[in-house]
């Protein structure tokens, strides 16, 4: 069992031994007398949702220690926006959290405004919210179907995929890309809705309650999947809470903290919706909070809904950050300027930081932006929440089998792409 | 051709041998069930029931790939998994066929920096890249169908 | 249950380690205190356990590197996102710390959701966290060379391909035959 590679030399000679000198402060002491065994949960896994490496260390079949090592999609994201500017940045925050590209752009393009101070008109606010709930719904159709699928139930995933091509079309409309559309621009969207946007989406809305009345009566109250999830993967909210936990999996243990609510951004406070809360914090309640979020998503974008209009302005007009639209520059030659100053340089922002935080599917996504004073970010961290809850794996699934470990990591509902960036 | 015009509807076909080992190659060429980033969930995508990808004869995927035939790589590979990738690809048995799904896998995509391999043909031989970024189902499922026209065109010599 | 009144942190700070706070900043509306870097756990902890403050979530911790123009006082700062949920305010600690000897004391002890924001500090800038309870690389692979979020590692890129650099690029693509 091999913990360090390093590509030359396997390719070279195929060594499979290492030694366990590496593990000395991880695993318990009986991993060194042979008493309990080490097994890899290698990167290549079916259940582990990416390429996620646990080591654990098993007595029987049940797990004393779990190692998570990470870093096998490392991509090295924050340095590449650093070489580049703001606008060609987000094309780079979608690829992060891939199941919810646009909650990436999100926090990356709220940073960018409170950094340099530029307004977004109310329009386009009630667009990114749609749009955010939207791709909430198609995220967690994403979870719903892996994570049914990892404990048994195969036709749920079938059932979730076919709902989310409906969602995926709504977004190819607005963006023109199924998934990493780049949307929301620092300033507001990329571009105004269509007019096949809003009959689709009312269509969608007055389908998809059936739909999620199929998923919870097939799992809800199923007696293999109450027996499977409850009382499994346990975290009490104070440890929840001392470990960084955000988003479902926190409020799966009961604790009321939903940024939307508790630091509303983008107009959020204008929406009437409930947060779902659990109680014992085990996998079935986690579950629990994920479906009752779906209600909610549909109850946001109905109203959104009706108070969106055809026409207005998407992205503010403030042309130091935006580039003006084509039929200006023939007309202005401020246009003209400002459009080359755009396009080739880039704007600028001070040489501050800032930090926002954003509700995604997962939990809370932070972006800390420090600028230069020029043209490219001097740094662009990205909290995600997926590295945080795959570091509290360990205390989660101390004393459980290994079956129960796929439950405990499917529940966490973690994204490999946005754990390693 | 010439039995059956002689001997009538006997429920015999002749062919050549190469046709009809290729037919049985891509009539079920079940890949490796390997998802690496964000083409990974566009091949779900297509494997789910909207795109279907059973009616080209990937039904299942197998988890272990000295029982598959394909290794589609759908995401960046980074230094850290480029050995595990090459590994994989050298436990498959041959017969073996590998698509390179994505810009990332095919030459490194948006990502030209220290972590990425540009292009997982770095490691291991493609036979058909796919490009998208990611990949809309119908580009993958052209990507296949073009593998199956490549495996067809195959004769004795070539077969591994 | 009566909650205590909401302090403001940097006068709550001031007063009870004042050769700690160096500086407070406002921008935008955020708070940030500059605390020496051998503090800043005393500092957390206080935060964290002074009824009126109870900063007990830790959102972030980011580090800084600000090479090669220098306006600050060392080369890498840490930035410490804390939040409170009794009082729903957030609050930036931020520490700078020297190149020769860049060493800052882990706050796992306050925040045990510090572990691995720590770990991917030392893996990417290469500042070391004493009393770190695992100390090893997170992202990178363990025999990694260097620190890739520093400002002077170069991003490493592929050129591109013309026809007078296609041989060399071309000899880290063996397999590429068609």
């Amino acid at each position: 069992m091999a913990v360090v590679q390093s590509p030359d030399s396997y390719i070279q000679e195929g060594k499979w031994e290492g030694n366990l000198e590496q593990l000395k402060g991880l695993v318990s002491e009986r991993a060194f007398t042979g008493e309990t065994m080490l097994l890899n949960m290698g990167p290549h896994h079916p259940s582990t949702h990416g390429v996620l490496r646990v080591l654990l260390e098993l007595d029987g079949e049940r797990i004393v220690t779990a190692v998570p090592d990470i870093g096998y999609l490392h991509t090295g994201i924050e340095k590449s926006i650093e070489a580049k500017t703001y606008e060609k940045g987000v094309t780079l925050t979608d690829r992060m959290d891939y199941l919810s590209p646009l909650s990436n752009n999100m926090a990356f393009c709220m940073a960018v405004e409170k950094l340099a101070d530029i307004d977004v008109p109310e329009r386009a606010q009630l667009i990114r919210v749609m749009v955010l709930e939207l791709q909430r719904i198609a995220s967690h159709l994403v979870w719903l179907g892996t994570h049914a699928i990892d404990l048994g139930a195969m036709s749920v995933l079938l059932y979730c995929f076919r709902e989310r091509e409906k969602v995926l079309d709504m977004l190819e409309m607005l963006s023109g890309q199924r998934m990493m559309g780049s949307y929301i621009r620092p300033g507001g969207v990329w571009r105004d809705i269509t007019p096949d946007f809003k009959p689709a989406l009312r269509k969608f809305l007055d389908e998809f309650p059936r739909s999620i009345n199929d998923y919870q009566a097939l799992l809800e109250k199923n007696p293999l999947w109450i027996d499977r999830t409850q009382g499994v993967g346990v975290i009490e909210p104070e440890v929840a809470l001392a470990w960084s936990m955000t988003g479902p999996s926190l409020r799966g243990s009961g604790v009321n903290w939903d940024i939307r609510k508790a630091e509303p951004y983008s107009g959020y406070e204008t929406f009437d919706f409930n947060v779902p809360l659990g109680e014992h914090g085990d996998v079935y309640d986690r579950f629990m909070c994920r479906i009752l979020e779906l209600w909610e998503s549909v109850k946001i974008l109905d109203q959104g809904y009706k108070r969106l209009s055809d026409k207005g302005p998407f992205r503010t007009d403030n042309r130091k950050y935006v580039p003006p639209p084509r039929s200006e520059l023939g007309r202005s030659m401020e246009a003209v300027i400002h459009h080359f100053k755009l396009w080739t340089e880039g704007f600028s922002v001070p040489d501050e930081e800032v930090y926002v935080s954003v509700e995604s599917p997962r939990g809370e996504i932070g972006c800390y932006l420090h600028g230069t004073g020029g043209t490219k970010p001097r740094r662009v961290h990205f909290k995600t929440p997926s590295l945080i809850h795959v570091s509290a794996l360990p205390i989660m699934s101390q004393g459980h089998f290994i079956a129960d470990l796929v439950a405990i990591i499917g529940s966490v509902d973690i994204v490999l792409g946005d754990c390693d960036r | 051709m010439g039995v059956t015009s002689k001997l009538g509807n006997l429920g015999v076909v002749t062919t050549t041998l190469d046709t009809a080992v290729n037919w049985a190659r891509t009539g079920a060429m079940w890949p490796l069930l390997f998802g690496l980033a964000c083409c990974a969930i566009e091949y779900m995508s297509t494997q789910a029931s909207n795109y279907d990808m059973s009616r080209f004869g990937m039904e299942l995927n197998r988890a272990t790939p000295r029982q598959a035939d394909l290794l589609i790589v759908s995401g960046r590979v980074t230094r850290k998994m480029a050995p595990v990738v090459r590994q994989l690809y050298d436990q498959m048995a041959s017969p073996k066929w590998v698509i390179s799904m994505g810009d990332c896998a095919s030459c490194g995509g948006v990502y030209n920096n220290y972590a990425v391999v540009q292009g997982v043909d770095e490691i291991i031989p493609v036979d058909v890249y796919v490009a998208g970024c990611p990949p809309r189902p119908e580009q993958l499922l052209h990507g296949i169908l073009t593998l199956h026209q490549k495996v067809q065109s195959e004769t004795i010599s070539q077969w591994a | 249950m009566q909650i205590p009144p909401a302090l403001d942190p940097a006068e709550a700070v001031q007063v009870a380690m004042p050769d700690s706070l160096l500086e407070v900043k406002l921008f935008r509306g955020e708070t940030t205190l500059i605390i020496k870097p051998d503090d800043i756990a005393k500092v957390a902890q206080y935060l964290r356990d002074t009824p009126g403050l109870v900063y007990n979530f830790l959102s972030d911790i980011s580090a800084v590197d600000y090479y090669p123009d220098y306006n600050r006082p060392e080369r890498f700062g840490v930035a410490y996102h804390i939040y409170s949920m009794l009082y729903n305010r957030r609050l930036r600690l931020k520490v700078f710390v020297p190149e020769e000897a860049p060493e800052v004391p882990t706050v796992t002890s306050v925040w045990p959701g510090a572990n691995w924001l720590e770990r991917e500090i030392f893996d990417m800038m290469g500042i070391n966290f004493s009393g770190h309870p695992d100390m090893r690389r997170l992202l990178m692979p363990q025999d990694w060379d260097g620190h890739p979020h520093r400002r002077d590692y170069p991003l490493g890129y592929e050129q591109v391909q013309f026809s007078f650099n296609v041989e060399d690029i071309l000899k880290h693509k063996p397999l590429a035959k068609e």
